[in-house]
């Protein structure tokens, strides 16, 4: 039996999983358009490389960046660029940005360039991070960080971590590729393997997914059986059913009883932890060559006629993967990208799936308009579900008061907006929406601060220059005046001499 | 004796305190200095100072209230209460209202532009260039939105307008959760 530990706080959650739950991923039909955020990832936004009007094949770099965290966009199907523009994303917001839309031909035709790599295993670490880096692959897990980057620690690795937890109400698309492509994960994750060195690897998946588990030892014993060895020391370990065990320091927790340092990264305590989707992503890139372009997602929700996982190509309007799932049953709905806990409620659905797009929850709105928020009576349940070790009571006064320097000191910026704070609130205070709102209002008031700073700076040299100018000019009026006077002089003395000469 | 002894300590403390006041001296008014950090240089004078250090200056000699910034906003006025240990009171009206939302920053019409250099003369934080009988344009990273180039300053009509920057994903903000609730309760 593996020892495994515990975290502080979390709670337990009703799964509704049942609704979507099924090993099949279906297709979805290519969309009529394609619509590709330039940033889809946690870094810098990407640059296009395609112009309007330029033909383009499935899996062809349309946009990329030369900066180290960041990941390049690829076309996700064949077609034609018909505009670069500032369209609808995913964002809470619902501000337009940068978009390269593509008009499918409809033969979804590959790159010429995209061919399968039988022998991986012979590439250099360099290599496949470089590979990996191209494909345009980043954390699926919903973080969107760039994965290349997190494939380069500066210290040694001791424990590889492939997240299959999926702790989210609802969400099962993890869980069905777990279950459909266990073998593809784990030769993803025997590259990874070969890359990082670690000592130890492990695949953590919640124990209410008993199939995958199923289905990852299944492969595990076939793969041995077909000679490959060095698989023995891969464990698929089952942790509790205990949201939010899926977020990265968690289960770093759970299973190593390591913690994350403050602002830190997992590699600082030796570990790499990656989701199985982007493990996935990997043995799609470096067996098949193929880049991110399209990824599992789950449709489900009590308002969706037909949950389901489908596999949808990046950039497919969130209306057309609906329609997919046979529509949704009533107008009087809610779209929420990502789960109940720490979703984000969409605007609309002409909006497109992105590389971070899990799932998309068709909620009934009454349950969405929440109640109006009591005062708060000082229980303290949210500190013990806090995850983070945090006391939200504390951050709530402060948040409220924008207090920045205590908002600091009760380390708002670890708090990574779980939710379970305001699931157990018994006053119903929205205290998520106060920590977003309060991290925002921290971050203006930062930016403010340097602008002020730049500006004073500005004003100074400025009001100095004027000084210098003001001086010089007095500089050479005094000049000239002696200039003059002194020629007047030499005009005396000059007469005075004349009138001698005369005399 | 006890009078001589008095005297040596008199004459040493006298020369330490004289070489710390020297060697320590504190160059400008340390709290000129701290006023002007929580002013938000906009440099706009509304305050009716030319500037906010002025402006500064003025509140550290008891000449000006705290509450002449409207850039500042109400929050400002509170940081300067606390500093100050005043009560805060609410914005002077005379001075102007604080703006709500996005910053906004000076735009020159590039067409109706004359290029007469008097906008480049006076923004406080060298954010407009151009040269004479040239157009001018304005650096938005440096625009702190002051507003003074606007007319009477511009001989021309609607050539410069204040504009509010653009709304991006690194400068859109969460909604005020406690607005969301009085709604509700309304």
């Amino acid at each position: 039996m593996i020892k495994l530990w515990k975290f502080k706080g979390g709670i337990k959650l009703t799964g509704f999983k049942s609704l979507s739950k099924s090993s099949e991923i279906k297709k979805t039909p290519v969309p009529e358009k394609i619509i590709l955020p330039l940033r889809q990832h946690i870094g810098e936004i990407v640059e296009p490389a395609v112009d309007v009007g330029d033909k383009v094949y499935k899996g062809q770099l349309i946009a990329e960046s030369s900066s180290f965290i960041s990941a390049p966009v690829h076309a996700s199907s064949s077609g034609t660029v018909i505009d670069i523009d500032k369209y609808p994303i995913p964002h809470q917001s619902g501000i337009l940005e940068r978009c390269i839309v593509i008009k499918p031909d409809g033969l979804d035709e590959w790159e010429p360039n995209v061919k399968a790599n039988l022998n991986p295993e012979s590439l250099t670490a360099d290599e496949m991070r470089n590979r990996i880096r191209q494909a345009g692959i980043v954390g699926l897990g919903g973080a969107v960080f760039p994965s290349a980057a997190k494939l380069k620690p500066t210290r040694t690795i001791d424990t590889l971590v492939i997240n299959g937890v999926e702790c989210e109400p609802y969400i099962t698309c993890d869980d069905a590729l777990m279950r459909s492509r266990a073998e593809d994960i784990i030769r993803g994750l025997l590259l990874l393997r070969k890359l990082l060195q670690p000592i130890d690897c492990i695949i953590a998946v919640e124990d209410n997914k008993p199939e995958a588990i199923q289905a990852l030892n299944t492969s595990l014993e076939k793969l041995k059986s077909d000679g490959i060895g060095s698989v023995n020391t891969i464990r698929v370990v089952a942790v509790p059913t205990v949201f939010p065990t899926g977020g990265e320091k968690q289960l770093i927790k759970v299973l190593t009883g390591k913690e994350v340092p403050q602002n830190g990264l997992p590699y600082e305590v030796g570990i790499v932890c990656l989701n199985v989707g982007t493990t996935a992503a990997v043995f799609d890139a470096l067996y098949m060559g193929k880049p991110l372009v399209s990824r599992i997602m789950t449709v489900t929700g009590p308002k969706v006629k037909k949950p389901a996982n489908f596999e949808v190509l990046i950039g497919t309007p969130i209306e057309h993967v609906l329609a997919a799932a046979g529509g949704v049953t009533s107008e009087n709905h809610t779209l929420i990208m990502g789960g109940p806990m720490m979703g984000i409620p969409l605007p609309h659905s002409n909006i497109p799936v992105v590389k971070a797009s899990n799932c998309i929850l068709v909620e009934s709105a009454e349950k969405q308009s929440k109640a109006t928020a009591m005062p708060c009576i000082r229980c303290g349940l949210c500190a013990t579900v806090c995850p983070m070790n945090l006391l939200p009571q504390q951050l709530y006064w402060h948040s409220r008061g924008k207090a920045f320097d205590k908002l600091v000191h009760y380390n708002l910026s670890d708090c990574i907006e779980c939710g379970c704070c305001s699931v157990v609130c018994p006053s119903k205070i929205p205290l998520v929406h106060y920590f977003r709102f309060a991290k925002t209002e921290k971050i203006e008031h930062e930016v403010k601060a340097k602008f002020a700073d730049q500006s004073r700076i500005r004003t100074k040299k400025r009001e100095a220059r004027l000084e210098r100018i003001k001086q010089e000019k007095e500089e050479i009026k005094a000049k000239r005046k002696l200039e003059r006077q002194r020629k007047k002089l030499a005009g005396v003395k000059n007469d005075v001499i004349d009138n001698i000469k005369v005399g | 004796m006890a009078v001589i002894i008095l005297t040596v300590l008199a004459l040493i403390f006298g020369v330490v305190l004289g070489y710390a006041a020297i060697r320590f001296r504190v160059e400008g008014d340390p709290l000129v200095e701290t006023i002007d950090a929580i002013l938000p240089q906009t440099q706009c004078a509304q305050c009716g100072y030319p500037g906010c250090r002025p402006y500064a200056e003025a509140i550290a000699s008891g000449n000006a209230e705290i509450n002449q910034c409207p850039p500042g906003g109400e929050s400002g006025v509170q940081a300067l209460a606390d500093l100050l240990g005043r009560d805060p009171i609410p914005l002077n009206p005379e001075n102007g209202v604080a703006e709500e939302g996005l910053p906004l920053v000076a735009v020159i019409n590039e067409e109706t532009c004359i290029g007469c250099t008097k906008c480049v003369q006076i923004c406080p934080v060298d954010a407009i260039v151009g040269a004479a009988k040239h157009m001018h344009n304005v650096l938005d990273a440096y625009c702190t939105g002051c507003e003074l180039c606007l007319p009477p300053l511009c001989p021309v009509e609607d050539c410069i307008v204040m504009r509010p920057v653009d709304l991006t994903i690194k400068n859109w903000k969460w909604s005020n959760p406690e607005l969301h609730n009085e709604d509700k309760a309304a």
